[in-house]
């Protein structure tokens, strides 16, 4: 829960949040080690300085580091944890439903905790579904389409062995798509950071929910032009809200032309923990205002209160079927504690 | 001595031609954006070689490719070179980049080789109007704050625009290359001829200049945010970099790898 300086009190959905094992004995080569030197690289970057963490902690943090940093220190009140396998650099996978799911059990009303699945794997990707679904019962998955399997070094969201994963999830009442598109490796005549696939697959999958996370930067304007067309996209604003402490003018360009475009029930709130933690993007983003001159270029858009809680939080809860008055009075019932040390 | 002061001119003149070649996503000299890691210039062989380094393992092959090749064409163009070699380092696809730059084929069939057969030229254009699209954008802003207004600027010419002067330091470094890649491209050639039109070479309306202008923030918009994430993993990466065994060469002191030096106690004491 945050609560604004007037007393209000805000219901945070954080989208887009991971619990990873990096660390060096889980990775398998050298490509492991590049993966969350990378992903460190981002953290150093973009956080504000008093926000930095150890390597080592960065690495792989503990059950209790991610109930204190997103529901004690932080204010969210549910995290969707996204799965990320990455089989080709980790041993154990980097971020895999098992593990999060165990590390849910202490606090599981806090927790939605999304799939995964790599459509490459042809008929062994539908068997996962199927138990995925039936062990878990997820919602949601995470699809990463730059990631590595064998000679593949990426896959598009129209490839036929993917839509084969999509009708299922379709037909399993597995709605909610998060998608983050990485840069393509090849064909090396193809822009790296195209997000077309979308555009097809959103058409041809009208009861899946289609969320793009970094709101398909650096191709702001297509994904804008296609979510627009498409009521079933939404923009993650994870990786894209960091850069309110960094660059404020910039954050205030990105969220105008989300605003403008695709409009205030579309945006979704993300932290991408551990890369960032909640509590500062939460706070940066409820005192922001989008520069004048920057608003007026774009028909007057504003961030109002109203708005920031939609993104921070009512508009994840309708994807998710999240009922806030209820799961306020649940959560209100069970504070978060971590175990005595 | 003297033969160290040949060899840290010659670095110099490679470091200079290596300003022209930029990054394609970012529309930057890669020497301002830091990649270039080290320069080794053997005077008595004219050999060359240029080592570089992106900001992540992860960086799009098809940029690697064209910066290395960029890379080789702007070294082999000096007239007292004689062979170079170029490497990529820490990238997940360094060792077909640095075979395919170095190697005796054409670069456009190294490339065809990784795109089914896909077009250089068309990569490199798409990559061309995104450069001059950013470039573009900078001047006209920089215009408006100027007080031009909307007619002064579509009717302004190549003559009118080569006499304007920006104070901004954005504005003034974009001018000149906005031009080159106008002239380039030939949109515009002789003084008469209007300075702002599109890629396509349609000149702009006054009535459609906000939308336009609009459209030219949206290509920003994502320059930038490579830009932005590139320069910072870029620094994280770059802490890593040690000097080598010869000690400092002229791209440490050209990125500020040089630490101050230390006095030594018989300096300090003034002893001697």
């Amino acid at each position: 829960m945050f609560v604004t300086k007037d007393g209000k009190e805000i219901f945070i959905v954080d989208g887009h949040t991971h619990f990873w094992d990096g660390s060096p004995e889980n990775q398998s080569n050298v490509h492991g080690k590049q993966f969350i030197d990378c992903f460190y690289a981002y953290h150093t970057n973009l956080s504000p300085p008093e926000e930095l963490w150890e390597k080592e902690r960065f690495e792989k943090y503990s059950e209790d580091d991610i109930y204190r940093d997103l529901f004690i220190d932080g204010p969210d009140d549910v995290a969707i944890i996204q799965s990320t396998y990455l089989k080709d650099f980790y041993k154990n996978g980097f971020s895999s439903i098992e593990r999060s799911t165990t590390m849910a059990e202490r606090h599981p009303e806090r927790f939605i905790i999304n799939g995964s699945f790599d459509p490459r794997d042809g008929e062994k990707a539908l068997e996962y579904i199927h138990y995925m679904k039936e062990t878990f019962d997820i919602q949601g998955v995470k699809m990463y389409t730059a990631e590595w399997n064998g000679e593949s070094k990426g896959w598009a969201l129209n490839d036929p062995a993917a839509y084969r994963c999509f009708e299922l999830c379709d037909k399993l009442g597995i709605r909610n798509i998060h998608v983050h598109k990485g840069p393509t490796i090849i064909p090396l005549s193809k822009d790296a950071f195209d997000v077309h696939d979308v555009d097809h697959a959103a058409t041809d999958f009208q009861n899946l929910n289609w969320i793009i996370e970094h709101c398909g930067l650096p191709r702001l304007d297509d994904f804008c032009w296609i979510a627009t067309q498409e009521t079933n996209v939404y923009a993650g604003l994870a990786v894209a809200l960091p850069f309110i402490h960094s660059r404020p003018r910039y954050f205030g360009e990105v969220i105008a032309e989300l605003l403008w475009w695709i409009g205030e029930d579309k945006i979704l709130f993300g932290s991408d923990y551990a890369i960032w933690t909640p509590k500062w993007q939460v706070e940066k983003l409820w005192d922001y205002q989008i520069p004048e001159d920057i608003s007026a270029e774009r028909g007057g858009v504003q961030l109002t209160d109203e708005i920031k809680e939609k993104i921070l939080g009512l508009n994840a809860a309708k994807l998710y079927d999240i009922d806030v008055s209820a799961k306020k009075k649940q959560l209100s019932a069970a504070p978060v504690q971590i175990a005595a040390e | 001595m003297f033969s160290e002061i040949h060899r840290t001119e010659l670095e110099a003149e490679v470091w200079d031609c290596l300003h022209r070649v930029t990054d394609p996503e970012l529309d930057e000299p890669i020497t301002d954006m830091g990649f270039v890691e080290r320069i080794g210039v053997d005077q008595d062989s004219g050999r060359v070689e240029v080592d570089f380094r992106l900001p992540t393992y992860w960086c799009s092959p098809n940029f690697a490719f064209l910066m290395g090749f960029d890379v080789r064409i702007a070294v082999s163009r000096l007239p007292w070179v004689k062979t170079t070699r170029i490497t990529l380092n820490d990238h997940c696809f360094a060792d077909r980049v640095n075979e395919g730059v170095n190697g005796s084929r054409r670069f456009a069939e190294v490339f065809a080789e990784y795109c089914d057969g896909g077009d250089l030229e068309s990569v490199r254009l798409t990559f061309q109007e995104k450069a001059f699209i950013r470039r573009q954008e900078v001047v006209l802003l920089g215009l408006e704050a100027r007080g031009f207004t909307g007619d002064d600027i579509v009717g302004m010419t190549l003559e009118i625009f080569d006499g304007v002067t920006f104070q901004g330091q954005e504005e003034a470094r974009q001018k000149p290359r906005y031009r080159e890649l106008l002239v380039a491209r030939g949109l515009a050639l002789r003084p008469d001829d209007p300075a702002f039109v599109t890629w396509e070479g349609a000149r702009l309306e006054t009535q459609g200049l906000r939308d336009y202008l609009a459209r030219l923030r949206g290509v920003r918009i994502n320059m930038e945010f490579n830009g932005a994430l590139c320069r910072g993993l870029q620094s994280t990466r770059y802490k890593e970099v040690r000097i080598g065994a010869d000690g400092p060469t002229l791209v440490d002191f050209i990125q500020n790898r040089v630490p101050p030096r230390e006095s030594t106690p018989a300096e300090a004491g003034g002893a001697r």
